[in-house]
């Protein structure tokens, strides 16, 4: 049975109370004790400089040349706190709601409160941390409005939010670098974790310069490792986001969960060709002034221009009248889908819609939406070599958050005792569908307020546990294990390379598990992709050697994403609902909405690894709400 | 197209380097300049060769990890934009590309175009920050911040850490980025508070890491990905001269 | 680099505003030139200054050799293509060329005039002081003598548009308003020291 430890008390006191009660260590004793943090993003690097701040003993892992290079770095948009500064009757509670209420009713009450909770910390952490975010002209800080609210509570910092919030935690980091609290290993990958006597022990790395395979040992282990949305391969993430710590943590015994809850961004260029190994994301505030459109006809070949205005359907403003053009991601996505899938979508491959400020700009004027959006514009000029103030952009939904991740308790502890999950890695607080601007927030609580309470109320209790040192037999064995399986993959010697089986996979779960998914569609993925699977077992070409190598880097990845893919299609299966970001087109009520099913699917799945060539066995935990109704989402 | 490809390739720190020949047929002109590399690589494991190893991330312009130099500059020939958001449009059919590593003694070559830039976080480490720990924080509306310094300080703390600044600089200088997370930080009331030390120290650590000196060439700017502004040097520079009269 | 050089500048404006004498009618401008030389010569102060500017152009081209010998070390490998010189102006990235060129001149120049006025016996004009007027005179008589001082000055103007106004960034200026005004008397200053030194040879060489 699975227990998320909710501490007691009335919602609002909660967190109050665990952190009363959380058991201590004596500064003398922290210097005695290692914690491994894998990861560099947010999470990652707010949790390392924090533990190193208390006087912990940090080791810090990242797979880029430098921490600063994680891809929170990427955030456009905002993050979201209750500081109610525009007075529009924002409050904790409310945040709460508006959370729950957008990740569809499935998640944790107490975790999503603690998150509104700890959002107002967060802005004054950063500012004193000299994040510049957006000020009025009086000096103080400036908000705006994302999607799905009604009130202003996003702070930002351009349409850079997330590098800044993120050099922040990494200037931390660097300044316990400095002190000698965290040592940093960066160009090192986690390719195993290591469990002893039933707890997290340690990870193995390789090196990725000079490809040696190194073990680590710890008393505790923070997985902030990020996303797998790169499991479509085409994305919105870096190249090298992955899902290989997290993955083989599951492996040792670590639950996941809400494996198949992944978020699509309907503003993002479309794929152009097969070449494409990246989807860039446009910020979704272009929403605001922009209005989604496709030709009525299908098949429509006239340049957007020659369409005149009665053949055109503005299908957002036309379904949703009341939010119209700032739909939630979800629905805006689905809804672009619908319309690509009737034949109606533009661009080269048939798989955009326009998004055409046409009419924004007559009716502000060009050099108002140039203030606004300039930058955007001419990223996509660079880009696509369109001037999008002449002729409409396209966009086209694609892969971008994975609500999804270990399964974490209320203390992010996984169902390994001392692992620990933070960030986008555990599926934690957004449900089935992430509002805008929380996920930032939910990276930094996580690494600022929370691990620096339950890890040492971990850790309190290893002071006294046997001393592991890295020459115990699983060490021993997990490094062979690793090794084993590098050699494996240089050893096959096929004919095709990972990127193959990577953009394969991707097409894959795009068709088969993407924004839409049928019973149909997702048992035939899973067929396909064991087939892919074998034969990425059989017919994989490395070439390079043990040092320096991407290729082999890759197919580690690869490896896992294969495993993780059928994992998703199973979750999304087992799921006989629609909630947030799972669309089940079964399940839908008769105008094409999402059809929750509280009855029977009001918990969160937990799938436990049972071996390479066994079933995911699936445990649930029921969602108890007693602070929220259970009402319908409707955006109409 | 067809494109030809003069690409350094190294094996490690250790040994010699040399530039190797490459063709590629078929490239289209919507590919991102990392796609093409993509498609080059591709190409090698069919023939099974090595691949060429080169740093990229987001391929989004943000992260700073990507960085070439291509025909002779850096990030290639647009100003102001990364390798991963140059497009191959900006090539003819039949052009000849040459394509090397940031090179720069502080910036030693891990093998082929991939460098180590270990020297940037060292500088940060040395004083890049303001000590403020978890939870000893003000309210953050308890410090204001005019409008025009907050987006001042935007514009230095926009630096993406690529080092193209060090590569176009005749000097390897690598000023401009030290200057600019010195000047976001002394602007900011925040950070007043320990811009003595801080100056001293990232300067130091700046030359100890073996980086040359600023001559004021300005190229860093013109290639600077996010438009950082050299006066951050000339900040710099000011608030070294004030750091070294004042301090003890 | 900065203090040195802006001290040379400080020094070259006195010296061009001393030579300017030289534009005056033949008769007069012999008179006021040799009186003026005289006092120059004559002042300990004067002599002070000119030793500091000795040890200022020695301090400033050896600074100059250290910094290269630093750059060099810098920058490791050479690129095999390069086509840095397209992002930044042609004289700031050769300042060490234009620099040797001014030196050399430096050389020819305190050889024929400093140190024939200071250490050779020379004729005395009618008002008994050292005809140093005609020293000048004779040697712009010479062409090519003239030709070797044009090319020098257009190495200068090209050392001082640069040099001026990153000597100003170094000490730190860098408000962009007053960034803008070191740009103006930069370009300024360069045309008037520059243009005043190349007319003086080129005067003088067709006035006699």
């Amino acid at each position: 049975m699975l227990d998320s430890k909710i501490p007691e008390g009335k919602l609002a006191d909660k967190w109050d109370n665990y952190k009363e009660h959380v058991k201590l260590v004596n500064p003398a004793n922290r210097k005695k004790l290692d914690v491994i943090v894998v990861g560099t993003g947010l999470a990652g690097a707010s949790c390392a400089a924090s533990l190193g701040e208390l006087g912990y003993n940090v080791k810090s892992f990242c797979f880029q040349d430098s921490p600063r290079r994680a891809h929170s770095v990427a955030a456009q948009g905002g993050v979201n706190a209750a500081k109610n500064y525009k007075n529009d009757g924002d409050s904790v509670f409310r945040m709460f709601s508006d959370t729950i209420k957008g990740g569809d009713f499935r998640s944790r009450e107490a975790n999503v409160y603690r998150l509104a909770e700890c959002s107002a910390s967060l802005i004054d952490q950063a500012v004193a941390q000299g994040v510049p975010f957006a000020r009025e002209y009086g000096g103080y800080l400036n908000n705006r409005s994302f999607g799905g609210v009604q009130v202003s509570r996003t702070f930002y910092a351009r349409g850079q939010t997330g590098q800044q919030l993120l050099l922040g935690a990494y200037q931390a980091l660097m300044r316990q670098v400095g002190a000698n609290k965290v040592k940093t290993y960066t160009r090192h990958e986690m390719l195993d974790l290591v469990v002893i006597n039933g707890k997290a022990k340690g990870i193995i790395t390789r090196d990725l310069v000079t490809g040696e395979i190194e073990r680590h040992a710890a008393n505790a282990v923070v997985l902030a490792s990020g996303g797998y949305g790169k499991v479509y391969y085409l994305s919105t993430l870096a190249m090298g986001c992955n899902t290989s710590a997290i993955w083989r943590a599951h492996k040792k015994g670590a639950y996941m969960s809400g494996v198949s809850w992944i978020q699509f961004h309907p503003t993002c260029l479309p794929q152009s060709g097969e070449h494409q190994s990246k989807l860039t994301l446009m910020s979704e505030s272009l929403r605001n002034d922009g209005r989604i459109w496709v030709p009525k006809k299908a098949h429509d070949e006239r340049k957007p221009n020659d369409i005149p205005e009665e053949e055109r359907d503005y299908y957002l403003e036309r379904r949703y009248p009341t939010f119209g053009n700032l739909a939630p991601r979800d629905i805006s996505s689905r809804a672009a889908k619908e319309r690509i899938d009737a034949g109606c979508g533009v661009g080269v491959m048939k798989n955009a819609v326009f998004l055409d400020f046409s009419k924004a700009i007559k009716e502000q004027g060009k050099e108002k939406i140039k203030e606004k959006y300039s930058n955007l514009f001419k990223m996509y000029d660079k880009i696509n070599a369109v001037n999008a103030y002449e002729e409409p952009m396209l966009i086209s939904p694609a892969a971008h958050f994975t609500m999804g991740g270990l399964w974490v308790d209320y203390e992010l502890m996984t169902t390994i005792p001392g692992l620990f999950a933070l960030g986008e890695a555990n599926f934690a607080d957004h449900g089935a569908n992430r509002l805008g601007a929380n996920s930032l927030l939910q990276a930094s609580v996580d690494g600022y307020f929370i691990a620096p309470y339950s890890v040492p109320n971990y850790l309190a209790g290893e002071l006294k546990a046997e001393k592991i040192t890295t020459d115990h037999l699983a060490f021993v064995e997990a490094e062979h294990a690793v090794k084993q399986q590098l050699q494996q993959f240089l050893d096959i010697n096929g004919h095709l390379s990972a990127d193959h089986f990577h953009k394969t996979l991707g097409k894959l779960l795009y068709n088969g598990c993407g924004l839409s998914r049928t019973k149909a569609s997702l048992e035939n993925a899973i067929v396909l992709i064991r087939e892919l699977r074998a034969q990425f077992y059989t017919e994989l070409k490395i070439t390079g050697d043990h040092t320096v190598n991407s290729e082999l880097e890759k197919a580690g990845r690869v490896a896992d994403y294969l495993d993780l893919g059928i994992l998703m299609c199973e979750d999304a299966l087992s799921r006989e609902e629609s909630c947030g970001a799972h669309f089940r087109e079964e399940y839908q009520t008769p105008d094409g909405e999402a059809l929750r099913n509280d009855k029977d699917y009001c918990y969160v799945s937990a799938w436990e690894w049972k071996g390479a060539n066994a079933e995911h066995e699936l445990h649930k935990e029921p969602l108890v709400f007693e602070n929220v109704s259970l009402t319908v989402r409707s955006y109409k | 197209m067809k494109i030809y490809l003069k690409i350094w390739r190294q094996d490690s720190p250790a040994t010699p380097g040399a530039m190797k020949n490459y063709e590629l047929d078929d490239v289209s002109q919507d590919m991102s300049f990392l796609e093409m590399m993509d498609l080059l690589n591709e190409s090698l494991i069919q023939k099974s060769q090595r691949v060429v190893e080169f740093d990229h991330d987001c391929r989004e312009g943000i992260c700073g990890q990507c960085g070439m130099m291509i025909n002779g500059r850096a990030h290639g020939p647009l100003t102001h934009t990364t390798t991963c958001q140059l497009h191959m449009r900006s090539f003819k059919d039949g052009d000849t590309i040459y394509i090397e590593p940031f090179r720069a003694a502080a910036f030693p070559i891990v093998r082929d175009l991939k460098v180590d830039r270990k020297a940037f976080d060292n500088i940060i480490q040395a004083g890049g920050f303001i000590s403020a720990s978890t939870g000893q924080t003000p309210e953050a509306n308890g410090i204001l911040i005019s409008h025009a310094i907050a987006e001042a300080a935007f514009d230095a703390a926009a630096c993406i850490g690529c080092g193209a600044c060090v590569a176009t600089c005749k000097n390897s200088s690598a000023d401009l980025f030290t200057s600019a997370k010195i000047t976001q930080l002394a602007l900011l009331p925040q950070g007043k508070v320990e811009r003595t030390e801080r100056v001293i120290a990232m300067v130091d650590q700046m030359d100890a890491e073996g980086f040359g000196h600023c001559t004021n060439t300005e190229a860093c700017e013109v290639e600077c990905p996010q438009e950082i502004s050299v006066l951050h040097i000339a900040r710099m520079n000011y608030e070294y001269n004030k750091a070294l009269i004042i301090s003890h | 680099m900065a203090g040195t050089g802006l001290f040379l500048c400080f020094f070259l404006v006195i010296h061009l505003l001393g030579n300017l004498q030289l534009l005056l009618p033949a008769a007069e401008a012999k008179e006021q030139f040799n009186w003026y030389s005289h006092l120059l010569a004559g002042n300990m102060l004067i002599k002070i200054i000119s030793w500091v500017l000795l040890i200022s152009i020695i301090a400033h081209a050896v600074y100059a050799l250290l910094l290269a010998a630093k750059t060099k070390k810098a920058n490791g490998t050479k690129y095999v293509y390069d086509k840095r010189n397209e992002v930044s102006p042609w004289n700031s990235r050769n300042m060490g060329l234009l620099g040797t060129v001014i030196l050399i001149f430096l050389v020819i120049h305190l050889k024929d005039f400093w140190y024939v006025a200071d250490f050779t016996t020379m004729a005395l004009d009618k008002q008994g002081y050292k005809d140093m007027y005609s020293v000048v005179v004779l040697t712009f008589h010479q062409w090519w003598y003239v030709l070797i001082y044009e090319i020098s000055f257009i190495a200068l103007g090209f050392h001082l548009l640069h040099g001026f106004f990153s000597a100003a960034r170094t000490l730190g200026l860098y408000h962009p308003k007053y960034v803008k005004i070191v740009r103006y008397t930069g370009w300024l200053y360069t045309a008037f020291i520059t243009g005043g030194f190349m007319l003086i040879p080129i005067v003088v060489y067709f006035n006699n």
